[in-house]
């Protein structure tokens, strides 16, 4: 039998607007955005202009610090335009699509006769290769380096998190050939990691060429950085590689049919929703068409990923190159009358500060105020009963804001990555910026390595 | 709320840059963000939050007080109404401690608040709740007769040099509250300890009935009269002379279970505080040469300042230990050395007070190893795996 490791710290926030487990096909959208900002440790350099035609898997900019690393396009179309921000960074690129998808052709191939380099090699000419990223630092992974694992998360533990047993139904051989292109890249196992409450998708459990882990518990239960540090934990030099187990269909499918096909899975959820359910899209389409007519009114936040660690997006904006979620809540831009001193019935929290605590298995409605001012750290304890990493989280973020680059290593920021902190961002009394914080230490890190 | 929140609105130009009021930018701030939660939003990170905050946060432990400053005033009262030989009931006991106790808050928070305000001012920050809680601590743990100067005074000295000189709330290494209190406690002993001060109108000595003493069960133990010690029960109850809010463990206790149930205060450093008192207690029990070292070590627990000590002042997350070991051993530590010195040292017999200081100078240093030890623990996991 596999190894069940039981994660006791955390926190499930109990939100509204689940996904009916149902999914569901949707016209395509004519407008898809592929966004540099979705990478960290990113320098942007166009592969294609304004206007230019590009087929689906045409690469549409790579990243100067890794030149190898190109992202491709997710349909075949026209290069509508290139949004910047501050200083012309590079925001997005969106691509007007054909009603029929052409796709660039790069071969059929069959992992089991081919050697690592071919597979590297097909990987990046076809961009596929930027869904695969390593730990430390959450970077795109270098072609270079060998990792002494690769890591696949088969549940997610996040808010209303979309079920992955769902997303990956009838899957089975592409999932499989993905599986086998993975083991090809590194000499240690690939660990597949399943929820230990519900029986998992056979699409996961049948699959072969995989050590199988199995972890219980509440979120961040289903994060790969708290896998990582149970089973195979990061010392300083250590490299790790982690894919999601959509994009290792999708690489699978790369090889089964030569060609880059975009298509997933996605959960439009929130408690905004009116029908909240799962869709089969293409990668970075606009979720115009998806909220359009199926969100209540008022001042709406769109988020591509969850709302612990998703990206804001309007509600014309693009899926994030990762996600597979779209969550919509309410603003919270308002002023509420003495709200601190209310007796708060429908407020959550994790203190029993709250008449909430009165009704244990409600789901709530949580806007996006940032109920309270920032201010310096004041309570201690928080954040540990949260974050279930052998690591002083209060101690490591302190650290990375005085920049002491040995102290963050000491530790144990390797092991890191700002998802795993989410949760200490949402029950933080003092309203400090954790995830963007954690960041900013890993950049520094990675500055101090090259 | 409407027209308050427009006249707000109205009025709020005049005190952000450029407008005529813009040096009191932070008294309005503050009084703004008291009245409503800001409209500000999630901008990065997690979108959604906890409704936990500051300003909450603060208001529990103020909340989890008010059982001792009620009892603190009724007792006063008493104490007074036993001094002068006369009766009265519960109400006109509390009326009279009510008149004693209030100007003490009143001056404690207007003095505290101003020099919150100029400094949140001068720095450019929002103000901190923190000083909402330490101006409710303080009068709680003086005697009644105090001069309100002098309260004013060792508030001024315990914010200032205190918190503000090394950085503001959540900076600051020593409790405020008891910081205020040591200040008094060495700078004018005539008004902090001997028997006249914790019974209003002992100094002043008019009207007093003949024999009695005004002396706390912690002095009659120090001079070697055990036996004239109240019971435990009446400790317990707090019907005993004493600081205004410090003399009854039960409501002490009642607050207690506030701060727990919300999870606001550590039962980490609450349980260890009383195991380490228990602990020591039971040491000196064994090693009695004096009727003051065989005083059942439970007992100490409802004597003097020590329950409202390790509820509401070893717990100030602050100036505590911040580590889950490091809250065991400092809580630890300050139980052990607060029966010390309370026993060993006639000269302090509030030894609670000193023992808190000492331990709140250690918490870093304690969270030091705690930490350094976690350190140790991932090179050895790395030297392992190397080798």
């Amino acid at each position: 039998m596999s190894n069940v490791y039981r994660i006791k710290k955390g926190l499930d926030i109990p939100l509204m607007g689940e996904a009916e487990k149902v999914i569901h096909t949707i016209e395509p959208a004519r407008y898809y955005g592929a966004k540099p900002i979705d990478f960290h440790w990113m320098r942007t350099k166009l592969m294609s202009k304004e206007g230019d035609r590009v087929k689906a898997g045409t690469p549409l900019f790579y990243n100067k610090l890794q030149p190898d690393v190109q992202f491709p396009s997710p349909v075949s179309g026209k290069v509508m335009a290139v949004n910047r921000g501050e200083r012309r960074k590079i925001l997005e690129v969106v691509v007007e699509a054909d009603d029929r998808i052409e796709y660039e052709d790069f071969g059929k191939g069959e992992p089991a006769d081919m050697s690592r380099e071919e597979i590297v090699d097909k990987l990046l000419k076809s961009g596929l290769w930027s869904f695969i990223r390593q730990r430390p630092y959450s970077i795109s992974a270098n072609p270079k380096d060998e990792p002494k694992s690769i890591f696949i998360s088969g549940f997610d533990t996040s808010p209303l998190a979309p079920d992955h047993d769902l997303m990956v139904k009838g899957e089975q051989e592409n999932f499989q050939k993905g599986i086998d292109v993975l083991s090809k890249l590194t000499r240690g196992p690939v660990h597949l990691n399943l929820n230990a409450v519900f029986p998992p998708s056979g699409v996961f459990t049948q699959v072969k060429g995989v050590q199988r882990n199995y972890f219980k518990g509440p979120h961040p239960a289903g994060n790969v950085g708290i896998h990582i540090s149970r089973i195979d934990p990061i010392n300083q030099g250590d490299i790790i590689w982690y894919v999601y187990p959509q994009d290792v269909i999708t690489i699978g499918r790369l090889f089964e049919q030569g060609i880059y096909d975009a298509s997933k899975v996605v959960a439009l959820t929130g408690s905004e929703v009116l029908k909240p359910r799962y869709y089969r899209v293409l990668r970075g389409r606009s979720i115009e068409g998806l909220v359009k007519d199926n969100v209540t009114g008022g001042d709406l936040r769109y988020i591509s990923g969850n709302v612990l660690t998703g990206k804001k997006i309007s509600s014309e904006g693009y899926l994030g190159f990762f996600d597979d979620q779209i969550t919509v809540i309410p603003e919270g831009n308002y002023h509420e009358f003495l709200g601190w001193a209310m007796p708060g019935f429908n407020k959550f929290s994790t203190s029993r500060s709250f008449f909430s605590w009165l009704q244990p298995n409600r789901k709530y409605r949580i806007d996006t105020n940032l109920k309270g001012g920032e201010r310096a750290y004041v309570m201690s304890g928080e954040y540990e009963k949260v974050f279930p990493m052998d690591i002083y989280p209060v101690q490591l973020i302190k650290a990375i804001m005085i920049g002491d680059i040995e102290l963050m290593e000491k530790l144990g920021i390797y092991e890191v990555d700002e998802e795993d902190f989410a949760l200490c961002e949402f029950v933080c009394t003092s309203k400090t910026p954790v995830q963007s914080i954690v960041r900013k230490g890993l950049n520094m890190m990675i500055e101090e390595m090259t | 709320m409407r027209p308050l929140r427009r006249f707000l609105d109205h009025i709020k130009p005049h005190f952000e840059k450029g407008g005529k009021l813009e040096k009191l930018h932070s008294t309005f701030e503050a009084f703004e963000t008291f009245l409503f939660v800001p409209d500000q939003v999630t901008t990065q990170g997690s979108h959604i939050r906890d409704a936990m905050d500051m300003k909450r946060t603060m208001s529990i432990v103020v909340v989890s007080l008010i059982p001792a400053l009620l009892f603190g005033m009724w007792n006063v009262g008493h104490q007074h109404y036993l001094a002068t030989g006369q009766e009265g009931t519960t109400l006109q006991l509390f009326w009279e401690g009510f008149k004693l106790v209030l100007p003490i808050i009143i001056v404690t928070y207007a003095t505290g608040l101003a020099i919150e305000f100029a400094f949140a001012q001068i720095r450019g920050h929002e103000v901190n709740e923190g000083f909402l809680v330490t101006g409710m601590l303080i009068p709680l743990v003086l005697p009644v007769d105090v001069p309100l100067w002098m309260v004013a005074v060792a508030t001024a000295f315990a914010v200032i040099i205190g918190k503000e000189v090394f950085g503001g709330t959540g900076m600051n290494i020593l409790n405020p509250a008891l910081l205020a209190r040591a200040f008094l406690f060495f700078a004018y002993p005539a008004y902090m300890s001997g028997n006249q001060v914790w019974t209003h109108g002992l100094i002043e000595g008019k009207g007093i009935v003949d024999g009695f003493s005004g002396a706390t069960p912690l002095s009659m133990a120090a001079e070697g009269n055990v036996d004239k010690m109240p019971e435990a029960t009446e400790m317990f109850m707090g019907y005993i002379p004493g600081s205004i809010g410090e003399t009854s463990t039960l409501a002490v206790l009642i607050g207690a279970l506030i701060l727990l149930y919300t999870g606001v205060g550590s039962w980490r450093i609450m349980l260890s505080t009383f195991v380490g008192g228990l602990v020591m207690g039971l040491i000196l029990n064994v090693f009695a040469v004096n009727p003051f070292m065989a005083i059942p070590a439970w007992e100490h627990m409802v004597m003097g300042g020590f329950a409202f000590g390790a509820v509401f002042m070893a717990t100030d997350p602050v100036s505590a230990s911040r580590t889950k070991k490091g809250k065991y051993i400092y809580g630890f530590l300050i139980g052990l050395l607060a029966i010390l010195i309370r026993v060993v040292n006639p000269a302090y017999p509030e030894g609670v007070m000193l023992a808190i200081l000492l331990m709140n100078v250690f918490a870093p240093l304690i969270d030091h190893y705690v930490t350094e030890s976690n350190i140790k623990r991932r090179l050895k996991r790395a030297n392992v795996q190397a080798a």
